[in-house]
C-alpha cells in the first residue's frame, strides 16, 4: 500500500449527549510535586510543566511543599473574593438576560485564578487581563458600581460609552485596558516589563490569556521576548478547556501541556491545578519573587474549567455535554476553600451562609446606585459629542469640523422635536 | 548648522532626544550594535547603552507590542521596523491598540511611540522592499503619519514625533536618504550636500506635524506630493515648462488643509503625485479635500500620477515608478483643459 498523509482533526472527548470524559487530565496528587528553589535553572525544572501543583487534598487539607501558609484570615479574605466575584456575575448575567446590558461574560469556575494571583502580587504590579479576570478588580478594592457603570454605558461608564461591557481598565489600580482582540496585551505586559527594569524598578507584569488564544501569534512574540530579555514578568495561561466551541486540542493541547510551551522558550513552565486557590497562589508567589530577583520570566498553565457559557452569546449546550461542568475532576475552587477553612475550624455553613446574603445585598445596592447613572434605555445619558475625545490628545481639526457637524446636525433635530411636540406647555 | 544627508539628520533627531530625555529608548531589528541596516542608529548605542537601544528578535509584532508596552510604562520608544513592507505582522498592535488605547480607555492609557520604517522603491528592492503604504495607516483613526523629503524636515519632525504624546508612524523615503532624486536613474547621484535643506541645525529643533510645506511658489498649477516625488516633481515641472507651485504634503494626517487648498484655489489647477499604488491610495483623499474645498476655483479635472496597481515589480521598476515623463504629462494636461 502506498503511504499517505492523514489530517488530523481534533476532536473534544464528549459532545451533547455524550458521556463527559475528562481522562485525557493528568492529574498528580495533591503535595506530590516539588517546590525547587525560585533561582533553579529551567532545565532542572522541567519536571513542573508536565505534573500538576496541588495543595488541597481529598480532605480538605492544605499538605506538601507549595503549602503558602497563609493565615486564615487571609484565606476567609479569598474566599470573600471568589464569592463576590462569583455573586457579582451571577447578577450580570440576569440583567443582561432581562436586556439591561447588551452583553457579559462570566468568570464561574475560574475565579481562583484571578483571586489569588490577584492577592500573591503586590498592589504596584501591573496586570494586563484578558476578558475573564474581574476577580483582580476585586481583589484591589474596586468599587463594583464602577464596574457596572462600564457595563451600562452610562454618565460614569470609565469608558464614556466606547466599549463593550467588561472591557475595563483601572489606571490608579494598576490594571491594564482590556482590548477585545484577543492575546494582544501579552507581548505589551512583556514590554511593560522590559520598560520596569530599564528604569530599575521593583514592579513586576503579569498578563492572562486563554489556551485558545494562545494559537494568536502575539503569545509567541510575548514568549520570545520575555526569554531573550528575561523579562520580569509572568505569562499566565487560562486553560478552561473551552475556547467557545472549540476545545483545547483545537490550539495544540493534545501533544504537550501548555506549560511545556514555557522550557520551549526557555523560561520555567509551571502547570496547576487552577481551581486550588492556595496552588494558584503559591506558585503565583514563586514566579513573582523569581521575576523580582532577575530570574525572569515564568509561564503559568492554570488547569481550569469555564463552568459558564463563554458569553452571553453562545449556548454551551450546543457544543459540550450540558452536565459536563459537575464531571469537572479539580471541583469548584470556592468550595474547595471553603471546605478547607471548614476543616482548619474556621469557618462554617452558616458563616458562609451569612456572608453570601451580605455580598448578594451588596451586589443589589451597587446596581442600584448604578442604574442611578442611567442605563441603556433611560435616564441620563452621556454626551454623544465626547465620542470625538480621546482620539488623540489634542483634537485635530478635522475631528473639530466632525463634532461640530454632530452638534448642529442634533441642535436641528431638537429644533424640530420641540415644533412637532403639541404645544400644551405654551398655553399655561 | 552642518550638512547633512537623511540618514545623519535622522541619527542626530534620535541622538538628541535620548540626550535630552531619559525616556527615550530606541529598538528594532539590528538597530543596537550594527547600527541599522541603513545606518540610521549608528553608533547610538554605543553612546548610550544596550538599554537604551536595542536589539530585537525578528518579530514586527513584537517590537510594536513591546514599545506599546514600554510606552504604557513612562517610556518614549521609538521603534524601526526595517522596512515598511515588513511592517504588516505588526498591523493589529498598531490597529487594535496602538491607535486606539486612549481612546478606549477613555485617556486612561496611552503609548507615544514613534514607529520609524523607510518606505519606496527605486532601489532594485521587488515587491517586499519597495512599498508605500501610507495610506493603509491614514485610514486608522487614533495614529499620525508622516513623510519627510529632505534631511532637514527629516530631524525636525522626527524630534516632534518622539515627543509628541500621541503614536506616529515616520515613513522614511529611503530612496532619498543620500540624496535628492529627480526620477532620472541614469544620471549620476546627487549629494544633500549641495541642498539647501540638506544644511540642518545640530541641535534641538521642531518641524511641526500637522504643517505643510511650500517647496516651489507658482501661478499655474499645484503639485501635491510628498516624500520622494518632491524631488520628482520639481524636475516634472522643468521639464514641462509650467509655473508650477509644488506642496510638500509631509504630514499625511493629520493633514494641512488650509495649505494645500489655499494653493489649489490660487492656481485653479491641481496634480496629485504620489509613488504608491493608486487605487484608494492617499492621493484619493487629497483629490476629494481639494473638491470638496476648491471646487469652484478649479480650471481642469484634477489629475493623479501614481504607482500602477500592481505590486512593485524588481525588473520594471522605472516603468512602475512614476517619473517626470508621467508627471509632465499630467501638467501639461491640466493646463491645456478648458
Amino acid at each position: 500500500m502506498t503511504p499517505r498523509s492523514r489530517l488530523h482533526v481534533p476532536a473534544p472527548p464528549a459532545r451533547p449527549g455524550q458521556e463527559p470524559d475528562f481522562s485525557y487530565v493528568q492529574i498528580s496528587p495533591a503535595g506530590a510535586v516539588n517546590r525547587p528553589d525560585v533561582t533553579a535553572s529551567v532545565r532542572d525544572i522541567e519536571n513542573l510543566a508536565l505534573e500538576m501543583v496541588r495543595v488541597l487534598d481529598e480532605e480538605h487539607r492544605a499538605v506538601g511543599p507549595w503549602d503558602p501558609r497563609l493565615e486564615a484570615s487571609e484565606l476567609q479574605v479569598g474566599l470573600r473574593h471568589m464569592l463576590l466575584t462569583r455573586l457579582f456575575d451571577d447578577r450580570m448575567q440576569k440583567i443582561q438576560r432581562q436586556g439591561r446590558i447588551s452583553f457579559y461574560i462570566k468568570s464561574t469556575g475560574e475565579e481562583a485564578v484571578a483571586v489569588a494571583q490577584g492577592m500573591a502580587l503586590q498592589p504596584g504590579d501591573m496586570l494586563f487581563p484578558s476578558y475573564r479576570q474581574q476577580g483582580l478588580h476585586v481583589v484591589r478594592g474596586r468599587n463594583l458600581v464602577e464596574l457596572m457603570c462600564q457595563c451600562l454605558s452610562n454618565t460614569h461608564d470609565m469608558c464614556k460609552g466606547r466599549q463593550m461591557p467588561i472591557m475595563y481598565h483601572w489606571g490608579s489600580g494598576n490594571i491594564f485596558t482590556i482590548s477585545g482582540n484577543l492575546a494582544t496585551q501579552f507581548p505589551q505586559a512583556v514590554g511593560w516589563a522590559m520598560a520596569a527594569a530599564i528604569k530599575g524598578e521593583d514592579r513586576i507584569a503579569a498578563s492572562w490569556l486563554g489556551e485558545g488564544s494562545s494559537a494568536e501569534a502575539d503569545f509567541h512574540y510575548a514568549m520570545t521576548f520575555a526569554a531573550v530579555y528575561q523579562a520580569p514578568v509572568i505569562l499566565n495561561l487560562v486553560n478552561n478547556q473551552w475556547a467557545i466551541s472549540t476545545f483545547q486540542g483545537f490550539a495544540g493541547g493534545e501533544h504537550k501541556t501548555f506549560a511545556q510551551r514555557g522550557p520551549g522558550y526557555g523560561m520555567p513552565g509551571i502547570r496547576v491545578d487552577g481551581n486550588d486557590f492556595l496552588a494558584v497562589y503559591a506558585v503565583t508567589q514563586w514566579a513573582a519573587q523569581r521575576a523580582r530577583q532577575s530570574g525572569g520570566p515564568t509561564l503559568i498553565e492554570h488547569v481550569t474549567y469555564r463552568a459558564a457559557a463563554h458569553s452571553t452569546s453562545d449556548d454551551p449546550a450546543r457544543y459540550r455535554p450540558k452536565e459536563e461542568w459537575r464531571a469537572w475532576p479539580l471541583g469548584d475552587p470556592v468550595t474547595r476553600l471553603k471546605q478547607h477553612l471548614i476543616a482548619l475550624g474556621e469557618w462554617s455553613e452558616e458563616r458562609h451562609g451569612r456572608l453570601e446574603k451580605e455580598l448578594e445585598a451588596h451586589v443589589t445596592a451597587c446596581w442600584k446606585e448604578a442604574e442611578s447613572y442611567g442605563t441603556l434605555t433611560g435616564g441620563p445619558s452621556l454626551d454623544p459629542l465626547t465620542m470625538f475625545e480621546d482620539v488623540f490628545k489634542e483634537m485635530p481639526p478635522n475631528l473639530v469640523r466632525q463634532r461640530e457637524e454632530l452638534r448642529a446636525l442634533r441642535s436641528a433635530a431638537a429644533a424640530e422635536r420641540r415644533q412637532s411636540a403639541p404645544s400644551v406647555a405654551k398655553k399655561g | 548648522m552642518a550638512r547633512m544627508n537623511m540618514v545623519q539628520a535622522l541619527n542626530s533627531a534620535m541622538d538628541v532626544m535620548l540626550e535630552r530625555d531619559p525616556r527615550v529608548v530606541i529598538l528594532g531589528e539590528d538597530v543596537g550594535f550594527f547600527g541599522g541596516v541603513f545606518r540610521v542608529t549608528d553608533g547610538l548605542q554605543r553612546k548610550y547603552g544596550e538599554h537604551r537601544v536595542l536589539d530585537t528578535p525578528i518579530a514586527e509584532g513584537g517590537i510594536i507590542a513591546a514599545a506599546i508596552g514600554m510606552g504604557v510604562n513612562g517610556l518614549k520608544p521609538v521603534a524601526e521596523i526595517q522596512f515598511a513592507d515588513y511592517i504588516y505582522p505588526g498591523f493589529d498592535q498598531v490597529v487594535s491598540e496602538l491607535a486606539r488605547l486612549r481612546y478606549r480607555s477613555a485617556g486612561e492609557f496611552f503609548a507615544p511611540v514613534t514607529i520609524r520604517t523607510p518606505c519606496g522603491g527605486g532601489i532594485r528592492g521587488g515587491q517586499t522592499h519597495s512599498q508605500s503604504p501610507e495610506s493603509v495607516f491614514t485610514h486608522v483613526c487614533g495614529i499620525k503619519v508622516v513623510m519627510p523629503s529632505n534631511p532637514y524636515d527629516a530631524k525636525g519632525l522626527l524630534i516632534s514625533s518622539i515627543e509628541d504624546e500621541d503614536p506616529v508612524v515616520f515613513f522614511e523615503p529611503k530612496r532619498i536618504y543620500n540624496g535628492p532624486f529627480d526620477g532620472d536613474p541614469h544620471k549620476p547621484a546627487v549629494p544633500w550636500s549641495a541642498h539647501p535643506r540638506g544644511e540642518v541645525p545640530e541641535g534641538h529643533y521642531r518641524v511641526p506635524i500637522g504643517r505643510a510645506a511650500l517647496v516651489r511658489e507658482g501661478k499655474e498649477v499645484s503639485v501635491l506630493t510628498y516624500g520622494t516625488m518632491v524631488h520628482v516633481a520639481e524636475a516634472a515641472v522643468r521639464l514641462a515648462g509650467v509655473d508650477a507651485e509644488i506642496v510638500d504634503v509631509r504630514s499625511m494626517a493629520p493633514l494641512d488643509v488650509d495649505t494645500l487648498c489655499t494653493s489649489v484655489c490660487k492656481t485653479g489647477r491641481c496634480v496629485v503625485v504620489h509613488e504608491a499604488t493608486r487605487f484608494s491610495g492617499y492621493g484619493a483623499e487629497l483629490v476629494a479635500t481639494v473638491q470638496e474645498q476648491c471646487f469652484w476655483n478649479l480650471e481642469a479635472p484634477v489629475q493623479r500620477v501614481t504607482g500602477w496597481d500592481t505590486p512593485y515589480p524588481h525588473a520594471f521598476e522605472w516603468e512602475y515608478f512614476p517619473g517626470p515623463a508621467r508627471i509632465a504629462a499630467a501638467l501639461k494636461q491640466v493646463m491645456e483643459a478648458a
